[in-house]
């Protein structure tokens, strides 16, 4: 019994965070924010080198086939550097939802490239988990119309994986006609958002999700595990930077980390942040070795780091006091990260209905389905 | 990432397995040291489920340390009625400390009637004056000829009316910094000179005392460690009290009770379950337990595999549990509604009366064994390695 991670998955998530801290610093990440496309390429780019786009990829189309720890240690990293890549929809979402539900050709056309970094696949399931607005697709005759939301690593990518209501997932390649593409402005400037409204759009069934929303649901849930994980990563850094930061400032007359009013917000921020780095590696570990645990776990740990990341991001962000609130520190980076992967693929309310009825507490639920 | 505890021990669980459906039907009588109480934890120890790792010379199993079979026998423990082992003050924190800092006398004589249940333990530690900051205690022992004189007041002395013994902290070195001068003696419940008042909890229930003592005289030899060493003698044993107080799996145990509850319980003919907000409540509570499930299989893991550092993992587990196990409480409270405040023996009481008694004595463990607030302080300084309060002159 070893409860924790493996030598190898400590040392990818070290290259990595090495990494981003000599190649996005707080300064970077600026300039990403404020437009400058070409910084987050050569971020995203030097990441894949680091072989983030073929950790889910299996090895017979060209990729390390890692399990789903390896994938939430890298997606930890990404949070705590605030990374401005694709992950968690294009390297991690959709080369399961190919191996899961793709035909052989499917696989063969987009697995390798997937890999070896050359293609960028969104995924754009909101409105199978819950429907904005008038969102949704419809699919007949081999065409798509419809509008997705919050297509998730879908700015310039290369193709995009959609989920329908009853859980079907299409494929559709990013040059057929009929796909506009509209940008999103969210409070994180350190990932892209889109909105597709599709008209007629050719689009290939994936075979394997036709009868039954296994795969959705699977895809799903490991895509909440690199959020959450992402989000443990971030809130790591904020409560870090809040000790150092507490040290260093003094008022009265000494630091204000001595004062227990601050040590105690950093205490709690402490208690609840420290398990969940444990819930992450359990719920990555059930979602490849104990399926029966899988949902539940990868649900709750949606919600409940949901939670701990609020709390935490608020906390840190008071114990900086003024310097908190400002662009300057940076803070907020951090903070909008976390706020996003918290509404991304289930907000806490949502995802705590979903393990509700999975483990049916609510009859109404379970008749309705 | 390894959660299997491997094929070797398949046999070891049918053997626990057996040994529990065997004596499922085992009714104990009588109050604790009752003949029937200590035979049946007797045949814990000779079958290897108590006391497993402490050597056969004191009166244990001695078998070897082996965390894994420590678990498995908890785990096939919990599923069943049988009799658990028994707890207390002298089985996890006396014992643990005798072994490890004790004389081979001290040993001799104490480990095995404390292992049996023949000798019942109570603590000696906090004062009227002396609570979070126990180390300002001024209960005094001087030494007298062959004997310790003590004189002083204790008080949430835990199971005193039932104790034969009681280990204390007393000042012995009146000038040495506080840290330095506390010796940790054993004292015999039925020396003269102790006058016990039990309090009465919020509760209803009486679990604690205030000991006054008056001229207590026991001999000499009964002190662990050296005089003045009472204060790191004490510490080993509360790491001991710490870790036992919020078991994850004992209140998920607790959460299934509350799922039951609340399928049960109906609002204008609805069950209670079926509101949205009330589930959602209950969702929350079940992902805090998974959270704090997690980190404990990360402490157990440590626990097996040398190297792997859990300190913040551990500091966090008494201020975590007993805060989830009292919310836990809570939200079944408000499941009920205004049937929630029933209590003793009311009509339409639920569960004799068990939420509401539950609910306020976690609140006494939130207080007991160290404050939240002192939690949150051993959080920050030991885990975080932030600076103490400044002393105030003269404390």
């Amino acid at each position: 019994m070893y409860f924790g991670l493996s030598e190898e998955q400590k040392s990818l998530e070290e290259s990595i965070s090495k990494y981003l801290e000599a190649n996005a610093s707080l300064e970077a990440i600026k300039a990403v924010a404020d437009g400058e496309k070409e910084k987050a390429k050569a971020i995203h780019q030097g990441l894949v080198d680091l072989g983030i786009s073929g950790l889910m990829v299996p090895e017979q189309y060209g990729g390390l086939e890692l399990d789903t720890l390896f994938a939430a240690v890298v997606a930890g990293a990404l949070g705590a550097g605030t990374a401005p890549s694709p992950f968690t929809g294009a390297y991690v979402m959709a080369p399961l939802a190919l191996s899961l539900a793709g035909s052989d050709t499917q696989k063969d056309n987009w697995l390798p490239k997937i890999a070896g970094g050359d293609a960028v696949i969104g995924m754009g399931l909101s409105e199978y988990i819950g429907a904005r607005e008038d969102a949704g697709i419809t699919y007949s005759d081999g065409k798509i119309s419809g509008r997705a939301l919050f297509v998730i690593d879908g700015k310039d990518a290369d193709a995009y994986i959609l989920g329908n209501q009853s859980g079907q997932l299409f494929l559709i390649d990013a040059d057929s006609s009929g796909i506009d593409v509209t940008d999103l402005t969210t409070v994180d400037k350190t990932r892209d958002s889109i909105e597709l409204i599709l008209k007629e759009v050719n689009a290939e069934l994936l075979p394997g999700s036709e009868k039954d929303p296994s795969a959705i649901n699977k895809v799903i849930d490991t895509g909440r595990l690199m959020l959450s994980a992402d989000t443990v990563g971030a809130s790591q850094v904020m409560l870090d930077k809040s000790v150092a930061y507490s040290l260093e400032r003094k008022q009265f007359g000494r630091a204000i980390g001595s004062f227990q009013a601050v040590k105690h917000m950093c205490a709690e921020m402490t208690a609840e942040l420290e398990p969940c780095h444990s819930m992450v590696w359990h719920a990555a570990h059930c979602q490849d070795n104990i399926e029966e645990e899988a949902r539940e776990m990868a649900c709750h740990l949606k919600a409940h780091v949901a939670e701990v990341g609020q709390q935490v991001s608020k906390t840190s962000i008071e114990v900086h006091g003024g310097m908190g609130f400002t662009d300057e520190m940076g803070l907020h980076y951090w903070f909008k990260r976390i706020g996003l992967n918290r509404q991304l693929l289930g907000s806490p309310e949502l995802v705590r209905e979903e393990v509700a009825k999975l483990q049916g507490f609510d009859q109404s639920l379970v008749k309705k389905n | 990432m390894d959660l299997e505890y491997g094929p070797e021990y398949n046999d070891f669980r049918k053997e626990v397995v057996h040994f529990v459906k065997e004596n499922e039907n085992v009714k104990l009588e009588g109050p604790v040291r009752s003949e029937s109480r200590i035979a049946w934890q007797q045949k814990l120890i000779d079958n290897g489920y108590f006391a497993r790792s402490i050597p056969k010379e004191y009166g244990g199993f001695g078998g070897d340390m082996d965390i894994i079979k420590l678990r498995i026998i908890a785990e096939e423990f919990a599923k069943s009625p049988i009799p658990k082992p028994m707890g207390g003050q002298g089985i996890q924190m006396l014992v643990p400390t005798i072994l490890e800092l004790g004389t081979e006398e001290q040993k001799q004589a104490y480990v095995r009637p404390t292992l049996r249940g023949e000798m019942i333990w109570c603590q000696g530690y906090s004062e009227p004056n002396s609570g979070s900051d126990l180390a300002s205690l001024q209960t005094k022992g001087e030494l007298d000829g062959e004997e310790w004189v003590i004189n002083g007041q204790k008080i949430w002395t835990s199971t005193a009316h039932l104790s034969q013994m009681c280990f204390i902290l007393v000042r012995t070195e009146p000038d040495a910094p506080k840290h330095q001068g506390i010796s940790y003696l054993l004292m015999p419940m039925d020396t003269p000179g102790i006058d016990r008042r039990p309090i009465k909890q919020m509760t209803g229930d009486s679990d604690f005392n205030e000991l006054f003592l008056t001229d207590v005289r026991i001999p000499a030899t009964n002190i662990i460690g050296q005089r003045g060493e009472g204060w790191k003698v004490a510490n080993a044993t509360l790491g001991h009290e710490r870790g036992s107080l919020a078991d994850p799996n004992a209140t998920m145990n607790r959460f299934n009770s509350l799922v039951n509850l609340m399928k049960g319980e109906t609002i204008n003919g609805e069950r209670v379950i079926d509101k949205p907000v009330f589930r959602d409540r209950l969702l929350k509570i079940q992902g805090r337990i998974i959270a704090q499930q997690s980190n404990a299989l990360r402490i157990l893991s440590s626990q097996i595999n040398k190297g792997q550092d859990t300190n913040m993992a551990k500091f966090i587990t008494k201020l975590q549990g007993t805060e989830l196990r009292h919310d836990l409480e809570g939200l079944a409270i408000d499941a009920m509604g205004e049937m929630g405040t029933l209590y003793e023996d009311s009509p339409h009481l639920r569960d004799k009366g068990a939420w509401q008694m539950s609910y306020m004595y976690f609140l006494g463990l939130i207080i007991g064994g160290g404050t939240s607030q002192i939690q949150k302080n051993i959080i920050s300084e030991r885990g975080l390695g932030m600076p103490k309060e400044p002393k105030v002159q003269g404390a």
